[in-house]
């Protein structure tokens, strides 16, 4: 299992530099970022080595966080492969609510992750298509 | 020596202070602190008013300022035999007092000798109005404090924290004194200072507070900062006051404390806070009617309104004598009621004020309160209780913007929800106040946390 921390933030100067400098002071270390935002405010997501750490931080901290679950999977890094990966999802019915994905090697190796209802099943199905998905212990030493 | 120009009741009667224990059982027991005022039949009272009345107006002669009033408008104070003249008598506003020719003493019926006390406004808008109290004022004004207090079950024994201003503010010194006279243990907290107030509740077991309704919405976030749950206190009761408030925070207040809250009424001008005074019935507030005369008027003509229509209150002092004020326009919007109270009191109800004429705002042409939101923003149990209303000019158009905090655990980490939760709030907004607003979903904590009276607009259109 890997899980995601998202933090809810007004769209003003600061506020990663906020997130940052908490996490930076607990010793948390931060895979990947993204930022999707609408109108006043936006939501930061962030793949962490400790997730837990990350969480208790930023709630001490005063931030709104929240910790979720979600599926992370190893892709080749090269034309077609998140195809591999999301048409098996597809196949399957399963809906994709939030995804992106970072390269963990050039040419070789990225990292997709995916926000879906049913994670049990997601991560079935990828693995019935010899892909790998990541607990938090992997995202760790990626 | 207090000399006492007034008829009967002139200083309420109070309780008798108790020399044995089954009397002190007897008389805690007791729901009313001046039973007889408190449940005078209405033809008793309306005499008692109207004599009140017409020793009020001889006094006031003495001023300056209504000597002056009184010849300009051909008022015969003598000429006023029923409650149904008052009319012909003109309103007293706040410019009164702080105008050149009155500010600050030409309102006095005493010599400054008689004085004791100076309590004055804010004066956030001009110059502050100031208000004199010779030692019977204080004395009826404490004890109807006193009278208020009892009424929601403040008893001796009780540990009553206020924690209001102490100083020109009425709400400190005032609930301070009517706390004292009927024999609860007081302790001065004032205002701020969010870790001592916990530790002095903890300390001192307090049961009571006075406490602004905003404020004590923002102290939830330091209990829970220092681990503590006001439930498991000592606390039962609440006195809120010094700012209009929606039914829907009182509530928010009495689940989060555990406690049963009461809202007061006051201005400075007219004493102070007590002038009504909610009951254990928590369903209006009743006003106390043989010490202030109650209209309704409509503020802009200011013709008076019958009883259950809403408009401006109007404040006569019967019994201060001072600074005895006629016909004062309040500026506050309620309305009064004259259905009989379950609680036996015959004082005639006002609903919780719903704003001030002049923290009105006029919107796109349509007249605003901000109570009317913060009425709205209750409903959504993932928003905290503070709000700041902004407006501004956008291309020649009012903007109408209300920020409000999104509480911790409301979020869930999905941005789809927020955007929906944001939509709601807009559309039940524009249900209430008929004018389309923005609403921006703040961080917890983001909007400034006064530790007085919170400020709710920011108004920053081009004038």
């Amino acid at each position: 299992m890997a899980h995601q921390i998202a933090v809810f933030a007004e769209n003003k100067p600061g506020r990663i530099e906020r997130v940052s400098r908490i996490l930076g002071e607990a010793g948390v270390s931060i895979r990947a970022i993204t930022v999707a935002t609408a109108d006043a405010f936006g939501i930061i997501k962030l793949l962490v080595d400790n997730p837990g750490k990350a969480y208790a931080a930023l709630a001490a901290g005063g931030v709104s966080v929240f910790k979720r679950e979600i599926v992370a999977v190893i892709m080749d890094d090269r034309p077609g492969g998140l195809l591999a990966a999301t048409q098996a999802l597809s196949k399957a019915g399963i809906n994709i609510e939030d995804a992106y994905g970072f390269v963990i090697e050039d040419k070789r190796r990225a990292v997709l992750v995916v926000e879906v209802e049913k994670i049990p099943e997601a991560i079935d199905v990828l693995r019935e298509q010899g892909l790998r998905t990541l607990s938090d212990e992997e995202i760790y030493t990626l | 020596m207090i000399d006492r120009p007034w008829p009967a009741f002139d200083i309420a009667p109070t309780v008798k202070l108790e020399s044995t224990p089954d009397m002190a059982r007897a008389n805690r027991t007791r729901p009313f602190w001046s039973p007889e005022l408190e449940t005078l039949d209405r033809a008793a009272l309306e005499r008692l008013q109207v004599a009140r009345l017409q020793k009020t107006l001889a006094r006031a002669r003495r001023s300056p300022h209504y000597r002056r009033v009184f010849r300009a408008a051909g008022f015969d104070p003598k000429s006023l035999t029923s409650l149904a003249d008052l009319p012909r008598l003109p309103f007293t506003v706040k410019d009164d007092l702080r105008s050149d020719e009155n500010f600050p003493y030409g309102l006095l019926t005493v010599g400054r000798d008689k004085l004791v006390r100076l309590h004055s406004s804010s004066g956030t808008t001009g110059r502050p109005t100031a208000v004199f109290h010779t030692r019977r004022d204080l004395a009826t004004w404490t004890d109807l404090i006193a009278r208020s207090l009892w009424m929601i079950g403040l008893r001796p024994g009780d540990v009553f924290q206020n924690m209001m201003g102490y100083g020109l503010f009425t709400g400190g010194l005032g609930l301070h004194y009517g706390a004292e006279r009927l024999g609860a243990l007081t302790i001065p907290a004032g205002a701020g200072n969010s870790r001592r107030q916990i530790a002095l509740m903890k300390d001192f077991g307090t049961t009571a507070l006075h406490i602004i309704p905003s404020y004590a919405l923002r102290l939830i976030d330091t209990f829970h900062e220092a681990g503590e749950d006001p439930r498991g206190f000592c606390l039962r009761l609440a006195v809120l006051g010094a700012e209009p408030h929606t039914d829907a925070a009182r509530k928010r207040i009495e689940d989060l404390f555990g406690i049963r809250a009461y809202n007061c009424y006051g201005l400075s001008e007219l004493n102070g806070p007590a002038v009504a005074f909610e009951c254990p019935e928590q369903d209006g507030l009743h006003l106390w009617e043989d010490s202030y005369l109650a209209e309704i008027v409509d503020p802009a003509t200011g013709r008076a309104l019958p009883d259950g229509e809403r408009g401006e209150l109007v404040l006569t002092n019967l019994n201060r004598e001072g600074m005895p004020l006629l016909r004062y326009r309040t500026r506050d919007i309620t309305c009064l009621r004259s259905a009989p109270c379950r609680c036996g009191r015959t004082h005639r109800r006002i609903e919780r004020i719903t704003g001030r004429t002049d923290d009105m705002l006029i919107v796109k042409g349509v007249n605003i309160y901000p109570v009317q939101v913060e009425r709205v923003l209750m409903r959504f149990a993932e928003l905290g209780s503070d709000y700041l209303i902004v407006l501004e000019t956008i291309n020649h158009l009012d903007q109408f913007t209300v920020r409000a905090e999104l509480k911790p655990d409301a979020f869930r980490g999905d941005l789809q929800v927020l955007e929906t939760l944001r939509r709601r709030i807009a559309d039940e907004l524009r249900g209430e106040i008929l004018v389309s607003a923005r609403v921006e979903l703040l961080e917890h904590g983001s909007l400034p946390k006064p530790e007085g009276k919170a400020v709710r607009v920011e108004d920053r259109r081009e004038k």
